[in-house]
């Protein structure tokens, strides 16, 4: 048993059932729900036809039709491209997303041994961390990369992606697809800068880059973490506001779709056509949902069902401090086991996950497209200097107050 | 003309942009500036809420409310039809069809007599008419003595057709009508979209009229 168990906590299987399981069919779903919502925005029907038989489920199955004509698509390249880079500028685009999925937690830590048990805290934090026996043995961690660096980890690995479009754009030999990789690098370049610097409030009040470490314990040791005072929205709001900025910026969708404008200016994949461009769209919509999934577990409490403590609901609780670890205890609890438990915030961050992309997708058939010089003053005079107001205040209030 | 023009400007002289030169050989060509308004908001965050307000709005009110009727989508949505329903004007062809105007014109057909035979007495009115020329007929002599010739052959392009509806206007005895409410049908070949005598009269209905296009339509028929 415990070598399944075993076999379950090794990041490879987790990767291929969190990612290949989870994030790869709501990316796909993403497709037709943007081609869904977008329609019902504009009073609009939207694709509702694709259906197996009578099957039809509002057309759903629309993602099924739309990866199967990708995949038997004439894969045409042109004459000129220089074809390694060619080949590998759609794989670069979507690798980095794939990887850096390493860093979410996506749920609680489960314990196979006490599934049923209600889980005590106390008990717990008393058993050795680092070789847990008996009830707390054999721990599957939700998470499939637990580093100290975790979230400088994604803004090094997210960077990769860059060069997809760039290479794209270069290895296409074709003027406007070179036009839209330039594009795309500036954007990125200036957007990320904005985009690290505004998490640098967050780290400064939880003390920790590590994604993992910031759901399990909040803003503050006074709360309990899955209180949501205690997330980081409430604590960081200005820094909520500019990495949703920057990120979406970082999707490279509307309003900040310059590099793509698939419309009017071309973007950098104008010579793809098949499979290989729908690595590039599949990419996009797959940072849709880990951009999603890093304001969740960064702002909005990662896993944390509200008032839902590891041994069950709790109002009116306190903490302490118990073998180094902050134990929510106390008040009034409605004690539940533990596969309930960690159902319910998988279950929270999977919605709050899917609200997030929702809302992704309204900025993006709510807004028009950002012209470049826009679109750098943006990234530049007021992300920037906002960004860096939010460090120096932050660091402030932390060092006189807390 | 010049005059009224110059009533107009002592009417109003403060009103309009602000005039730099005025042209020496026409007082009405002139140079203005012009004033464009800066953007107040370099952040968008206003316009970003309002608009998301917007989209929101109806994204919620098309997701929870139920679609409007199809008499109310044809009608273009009167005010009592789209209480409590959403905005989504799609009509989700062929499965609804909105009833069309009284005078729509759809595919023609050939009407018949009272025994079945074809009314038209191939008088060669509705091809000396039609514009497009798509009207192909080939009179024969009739088999009742009481009518004279009837067509051999009655064909009717639909492609070439411009659905103008002279042919049924120019015909004398209610033979061909375009009241069928249907639309042409898609082909793969061009010849399929002929429509031949026994297709035209497949269409048709008894018709009592004595002349011009009284008689029963294609609403009676519900």
């Amino acid at each position: 048993m415990s070598i399944l168990y075993a076999i379950l906590d090794w990041p490879g299987t987790k990767w291929l059932f969190l990612v290949f399981g989870l994030v790869m069919p709501l990316a796909s779903l993403l497709t037709w729900a943007e081609r869904r919502q977008s329609a019902m925005m504009q009073d609009r029907l939207g694709p509702n036809r694709a259906n197996i038989g009578p099957i039809k489920l509002k057309g759903i199955l629309h993602f099924i039709a739309d990866a199967v004509k990708m995949i038997f698509k004439e894969d045409f390249i042109p004459a000129s491209v220089h074809r390694g880079l060619f080949a590998l500028a759609p794989i670069l685009a979507l690798v980095p997303v794939l990887v850096a999925f390493s860093i979410i937690p996506f749920g609680p830590t489960i314990y196979p041994h006490s599934l049923f048990d209600k889980l005590d805290p106390f008990a717990l934090a008393a058993s050795d961390p680092s070789m847990p026996l008996g009830a707390f043995a054999d721990a599957i961690r939700m998470q499939m990369f637990q580093v100290d660096f975790g979230l400088v980890f994604y803004f090094a690995v997210l960077t990769l992606a860059n060069y997809g479009g760039t290479i794209a754009g270069w290895a296409s030999y074709n003027k406007w697809a070179l036009l839209g990789g330039l594009r795309s690098s500036s954007q990125m370049m200036s957007y990320e800068v904005a985009m690290g610097l505004s998490l640098m409030g967050v780290f400064l009040i939880a003390g920790s880059l590590e994604p993992g470490w910031i759901v399990g314990h909040g803003a503050s040791p006074q709360m309990s973490p899955a209180n949501p005072l205690n997330w980081m929205w409430l604590w960081q709001p200005v820094a909520l506001v500019l990495f949703l900025t920057a990120s979406i910026a970082e999707t490279k969708r509307a309003p900040f779709d310059i590099p793509e404008g698939e419309p009017e200016i071309i973007g950098y994949f104008v010579e793809y056509s098949g499979i290989r461009w729908g690595m590039f769209f599949l990419a996009e919509f797959i940072e849709i949902v880990f951009i999603s999934a890093v304001i969740v577990t960064v702002f909005l409490g990662g896993y944390q069902f509200p008032f839902l403590d590891p041994d069950g609901f709790r109002v009116g609780g306190y903490m302490v401090q118990e073998a180094g670890t902050a134990i929510s205890t106390g008040g009034l609890v409605f004690k539940l086991p533990h596969w309930a438990v960690s159902s319910l915030q998988f279950g929270a961050f999977g919605l709050k996950v899917v609200l997030l992309c929702w809302f992704q997708l309204m900025i993006r058939w709510t807004l028009p497209r950002f012209r470049a010089d826009q679109l750098m003053n943006l990234g530049w005079k007021l992300l920037l200097p906002l960004s860096l107001a939010n460090i120096m205040i932050t660091a402030a209030i932390k060092l006189l107050f807390l | 003309m010049s005059s009224s023009h110059a009533h107009d400007e002592s009417a109003e002289p403060q009103k309009g942009p602000k005039v730099l030169a005025v042209s020496p050989k026409n007082p009405n060509v002139r140079t203005i500036q012009v004033v464009r308004p800066e953007n107040a908001d370099t952040t968008f965050l206003a316009a970003t809420a309002t608009g998301l307000g917007i989209t929101i709005r109806h994204f919620g009110k098309n997701l929870l409310l139920p679609r409007k009727s199809v008499e109310a989508l044809g009608q273009g949505g009167a005010a009592a039809h789209v209480r409590f329903k959403n905005d989504i004007e799609t009509i989700q062809y062929p499965e609804e069809k909105v009833q069309y105007p009284e005078r729509y014109r759809g595919l023609h057909r050939l009407m018949l007599r009272d025994d079945g035979a074809v009314r038209c007495v191939a008088c060669m009115c509705c091809p000396t008419v039609c514009p497009a020329h798509c009207i192909t007929i080939v009179p024969e002599e009739s088999s009742d003595p009481s009518i004279e010739k009837r067509p051999a052959v009655f064909e009717i392009d639909e492609l070439r057709c411009v659905v103008c509806g002279l042919c049924v206007e120019a015909c004398p005895c209610d033979a061909i009508r375009m009241d069928t409410a249907e639309h042409a049908k898609p082909v793969e070949e061009r010849w399929e979209a002929v429509e031949n005598k026994a297709s035209l009269m497949g269409r048709g209905i008894r018709s009592t009229a004595t002349q011009g296009g009284e008689g029963p339509t294609w609403r009676d028929k519900k």
